[in-house]
């Protein structure tokens, strides 16, 4: 079953267009990965997934809800839920409270509620700090939930904005290159954590990753873009033999 | 440890009960009131600056709409106080409501340059729209409260400058207990996830629109709230009191006092009050060396005196713990 159906998705700014009449679609518990040079439109696609961006043409469906033109607010409450490239955390509060933020939209009780104390705040935000503390234990972060988060390695930071993401309580992930910059030891804990995202929480995960080698060896299916355009989609196996992609990545032999 | 801190917020209250007992000077608890006053309006906008991060400069039209709100209300139709109050809240939060909305969609210091245009218009207005505001002639006669009768046991009347005083501390302890009340919630971390990284902030389902337009209404219903204390307080009123430069006054007493905490405006407000008569004795000179004084502050000290307090305190406990880690080494 689709979790995700993109038809058609097309982003223009202006004279320049992003991305061009994309379809795919994104299976319940997969882990997918979203490949092309630099500038082949697939952060653009992330902002359009999560409503930062509203398509000029086309729909995107998930979860049976059509989406298309939603807020990001109301996608993140659906079950949608992105993790940047660059490390995001809030650096001056501690990794608890990080996570804690990311439970903002499972938070029902509001200002009155909380100017009374009412029993349902306190309860929502005692849950909230259960999770956390558990979704930490699971990041191998339990250790640093005291820590302000500046203060923890680069890795742990990594993986805590992974966290903050999952603290939204998504039903799929989209994860803006979550091994850049990583030695080869640390890429291959992120790997490992997650396919234990997919294994142990269920989630669907979309990746947008550089490093062939991570893409290849974690995703079951591959879309490649070029120029804000699917050229390509397939195994693994598929991709690296295919004609397009060689040339998109390397150029032609014409160019060249 | 919890009983402890009740302990000292109730030992603090009385202590500032006692204050008209012990201040039989008039000037002094006047001062005292009107401090009271811009501690309210302080720590209000503490919520859109210092908690959100958005830098506002037009909260004196707030203040002054909330006073001319009751004042005009009181004065023309006799309406009563205790309704006049919330009035000049609503009146306040409207006007946060049309200012915000669209200008809460800008950035930075477009979004400070947009206040200060609104801040303008709106004292241009109370100045020029004679027929309401009676314009630079201002309004006078405003009567003081309205006393809180209960059948034939219980008056309390708001006449004396004492009874004002604890009017003023019980709406100031209100409003403080209200912001932390806040601040510790979903919409605290709301806030601050909007000021430290907006983009963040939007990804993880922060409507952060709504939440700047939230935290600039709360904002603007306390600024509301001190205009109106402060109108029945002085009983006289004109656009003077609210113009560009009163706004920027209280902008400063959040920033020196210490942004995002809720002590900061409390010290902010106090030291800005103050200072301007402390130095009343250097005459001519004394604004000159209250702006340097102010540039001084912001140099050395950008999170303010709470934040060098706080500074020193970590150095403090920094300095023993490497002590008591010498210690350690030593025995071993």
């Amino acid at each position: 079953m689709a979790i995700i159906e993109i038809s058609h998705l097309t982003k223009r700014f202006g004279g320049l267009v992003a991305v061009k009449d994309l379809v795919f679609s994104v299976s319940s518990g997969e882990i997918i990965g979203l490949i092309g040079p630099n500038g082949a439109g697939k952060t653009t696609v992330f902002n359009l997934l999560t409503g930062v961006y509203a398509p000029t043409e086309g729909r995107i469906n998930f979860d049976g809800v059509d989406i298309t033109g939603w807020k990001p607010q109301d996608v993140v409450k659906l079950g949608l839920v992105r993790s940047f490239q660059q490390t995001r955390v809030l650096p001056d509060i501690s990794v608890l409270q990080n996570m804690i933020t990311g439970y903002h939209c499972r938070i029902k009780s509001g200002v009155w509620r909380a100017i009374l104390r009412s029993s349902l705040k306190e309860r929502e935000e005692k849950e909230a700090r259960e999770q956390a503390l558990e979704i930490l234990d699971f990041l191998q972060l339990g250790d640093f939930h005291d820590e302000i988060a500046k203060n923890i390695p680069q890795s742990a930071q990594r993986r805590l904005a992974i966290g903050i993401a999952m603290a939204t309580k998504p039903k799929m992930l989209l994860l803006d290159e979550p091994t850049v910059g990583m030695n080869p030891s640390e890429t291959q804990e992120m790997i490992d954590l997650i396919a234990a995202i997919r294994e142990k929480r269920g989630m669907t995960v979309l990746l947008i990753e550089h490093d062939m080698k991570v893409v290849m060896g974690i995703c079951k299916r591959i879309v490649v873009l070029n120029y804000g355009e699917k050229i390509a989609e397939g195994t693994p196996a598929e991709i690296r033999s295919n004609p397009d992609v060689i040339t998109a990545y390397l150029g032609s032999e014409e160019s060249a | 440890m919890r009983y402890s801190k009740w302990l000292a917020y109730l030992i603090l209250i009385v202590l500032l009960c006692c204050v008209p007992l012990v201040m039989t000077n008039s000037y002094f608890l006047y001062m005292a009131i009107i401090i009271g006053i811009y501690i309210i309006v302080a720590a209000g906008l503490n919520v859109i600056v210092g908690y959100a991060g958005q830098m506002s400069f037009c909260h004196a039209a707030f203040f002054g709409i909330g006073a001319y709100t009751t004042a005009i209300l009181s004065t023309r139709l006799g309406l009563n106080f205790w309704l006049n109050l919330p009035l000049s809240m609503i009146a306040a939060g409207l006007l946060a409501f049309i200012i915000g909305y669209p200008s809460l969609r800008l950035r930075g210091p477009y979004f400070a340059i947009a206040t200060v245009g609104c801040g303008e218009v709106v004292r241009s207005v109370l100045h020029n729209w004679v027929d309401l505001t009676q314009g630079s002639m201002g309004i006078s006669n405003i009567p003081p409260p309205n006393p809180i009768v209960i059948g034939n046991l219980f008056t309390l009347t708001f006449d004396t400058r004492q009874n004002y005083y604890y009017l003023v501390l019980f709406f100031m302890l209100l409003t403080l207990f209200i912001i932390s009340r806040i601040i510790k919630s979903k919409a605290g971390r709301a806030y601050e996830a909007i000021r430290i990284d907006d983009v963040f902030a939007r990804s993880i389902g922060i409507n952060v629109h709504g939440y700047k337009m939230q935290a600039f209404l709360i904002s603007a219903l306390f600024g509301g709230l001190a205009g109106a204390l402060y109108s029945h307080c002085i009983l006289f009123i004109s656009p003077v009191s609210f113009t560009t430069a009163e706004s920027t006054n209280m902008v400063l007493m959040v920033i020196m006092g210490g942004k995002g905490t809720l002590i900061g405006p409390i010290v902010g407000a106090f030291l800005l009050m103050i200072l301007p008569e402390a130095l009343r004795f250097l005459a001519d000179y004394r604004m000159a060396l209250y702006g340097l004084l102010l540039m001084l502050v912001m140099i050395f000290m950008p999170n303010g005196l709470v934040g060098v307090a706080g500074s020193l305190r970590a150095l403090y406990r920094k300095k023993s713990v490497t002590s008591e880690k010498g210690v350690s080494h030593g025995h071993n």
